[in-house]
């Protein structure tokens, strides 16, 4: 383990000293100040009935974004973690989708899908798939095998099988982990924009950049809202799951 | 075939349909038109820019400046994680209910529980905001840079850290804890006496796994101008040119995997 610490100490060292890192310009009294300056004219928000309304129409495409992403993620995954021979390339498939983050799989399905909500939503099934199949075959896996076999014993076929015996088990766990995801994507789904693939993000990147400071907090404030809602209700519906 | 009817075919009907129900608008408001994916303009453009990526670009010089890419990648993921320690110990020893003395006879009193609730208040402000819009707004005040990247993964996983390591410490057992206080003991002796011992393994564990998490964040924070894989990643892309993104896509899970085993391995020896 003193290995590992001194490894440890030697990776932040020279993490800190190989990055050129502006504190001094940072912590300096104009770069406070602008900071101040930046913070106070978020106030007032813009609360002006045309851009709220426009506001409220992105948190509902984002809400949407990271619903059927999830939702598609969800049926790809399971999909996916059902194969019991040859799992290794699926295994190999899902790493894949799942190691590059949402936003860069949008960047690149902004070719194919172009600009907006649509590229956005996939780029989050793309990603999600890979983290719940893994999930999924994981708990699929470890659920308990006596109904499965006692159907198959009785000469019932593989399909049927996981429909009636090893589905109705892990159901709940499954649910579970999707709503989970959701939780997730639903922060992704906010800042997608950054890139261009639609949501709450496109107005708060176009916003910030033409540092219209009042529209940026009352985008802010939708998606902090939104992420809170989300959280709530996720929350809530594990709970009913798990009764 | 009687004996293979499902006796629970209308429920199954009824959710399905229901939830094609609910998912149609969902369609129509995030303009899902997979169908477009397959026209054949799209088809041309898709299959060109996949057809660029072989051979992937393997020059020395650009192999240089991806390394680079990917060292300051994993530099500014540490360095966050290491300054968002600074903010989740502190605020962990502030907010962990386990170390309240008065809490000890029953109810806390009144100034230490709104103490608690306002860090608890501040981390979830802390978390809820994006890294990425921390990062924006970080590079309008400090410019393009590694500098906006490492504020804004210490700001983010500083809230989360500060959280986790908070609801780790309550969920343990107090026995010990609860002595040692009892006796006398001040709260820094029973963080490092009852506490540390107990739960430092959980603690490491769960910090570790931030850390590749950061590392995958640090690459998306690239693209707003935070520096590393994700900003060559960025102009690599800009310029449509396919055989760059590959090999910078190969890098990163090369990355990914090493960050995921290594975090995997240290995990396993934690227990």
């Amino acid at each position: 383990m003193r290995a590992f610490g001194v490894g440890l100490a030697l990776l932040v060292l020279a993490s800190f000293a190989s990055l050129d890192l502006q504190w001094a310009q940072f912590f300096s009294i104009d770069a406070l100040r602008s900071m101040g300056r930046f913070m106070a004219e978020f106030f007032p928000p813009d609360l002006s009935p045309a851009f709220v309304q426009k506001v409220a129409l992105g948190t509902l495409e984002t809400l949407a974004m990271s619903l059927l992403g999830t939702a598609l993620a969800a049926v790809a995954g399971l999909l996916l973690a059902l194969p019991t021979r040859g799992r290794a390339p699926m295994r190999l498939l899902m790493n894949a989708l799942r190691s590059i983050p949402e936003l860069v799989w949008a960047t690149l399905l902004l070719i194919s899908a172009g600009l907006g909500p649509f590229a956005g939503t996939l780029a989050l099934a793309f990603h999600t798939t890979g983290v719940l199949g893994r999930l999924f075959a994981e708990t699929i896996e470890n659920a308990p095998p006596g109904p499965a076999f006692a159907l198959r014993a009785q000469g019932v076929g593989g399909t049927q099988v996981f429909f009636y015996a090893t589905l109705p088990q892990v159901l709940p766990q499954l649910m579970s982990y999707a709503l989970y995801r959701w939780e997730n994507n639903i922060r992704a789904a906010a800042v997608m924009g950054v890139v261009g693939a639609g949501g709450l993000g496109q107005l708060l990147y176009f916003h910030m950049g033409l540092f219209h400071m009042g529209k940026t907090a009352t985008v802010l404030a939708a998606m902090l809202l939104l992420v809170a809602a989300v959280d709530a209700a996720s929350y809530g519906a594990r709970r009913w799951l798990t009764r | 075939m009687d004996r293979l009817r499902d006796p629970a075919w209308a429920g199954r009907v009824f959710w399905t349909g229901a939830a094609l129900v609910l998912l149609w608008p969902l369609g129509v408001a995030t303009e899902f038109r997979p169908w477009q994916l397959f026209m054949p303009d799209t088809l041309k453009v898709t299959s060109r820019f996949l057809g660029s990526f072989f051979p992937p670009a393997l020059s020395a010089e650009f192999l240089a400046l991806v390394a680079r890419g990917a060292w300051r990648t994993v530099a500014i993921a540490t360095a966050g994680v290491t300054l968002a320690l600074l903010i989740a110990v502190p605020a962990t020893l502030l907010s962990a209910r386990v170390l309240s003395i008065s809490a000890l006879s029953g109810r806390m009193a009144r100034g230490p529980f709104w103490l608690r609730q306002a860090v608890r208040w501040m981390l979830i402000v802390l978390r809820s905001i994006p890294e990425l819009v921390w990062a924006l707004v970080f590079v309008r005040v400090v410019g393009l840079g590694p500098t906006a990247g490492v504020l804004a993964i210490a700001l983010t996983y500083g809230g989360m850290l500060g959280k986790v390591y908070g609801e780790i410490l309550d969920s343990g057992e107090t026995h010990a804890t609860e002595t040692l206080l009892r006796n006398g003991a001040g709260r820094l002796q029973t963080l490092a006496y009852a506490l540390l011992p107990q739960n430092a393994a959980e603690l490491t564990s769960y910090t570790v796994y931030r850390w590749e998490c950061a590392i995958r964040s640090s690459v998306v924070l690239g693209f707003v101008g935070a520096g590393g894989l994700g900003q060559e990643l960025d102009s690599s892309m800009k310029m449509f040119n396919g055989s760059e993104v590959a090999t910078m896509l190969f890098v990163f899970f090369g990355l990914v995997a090493a960050a995921d085993g290594i975090s995997g391995w240290l995990r396993r020896r934690l227990g």
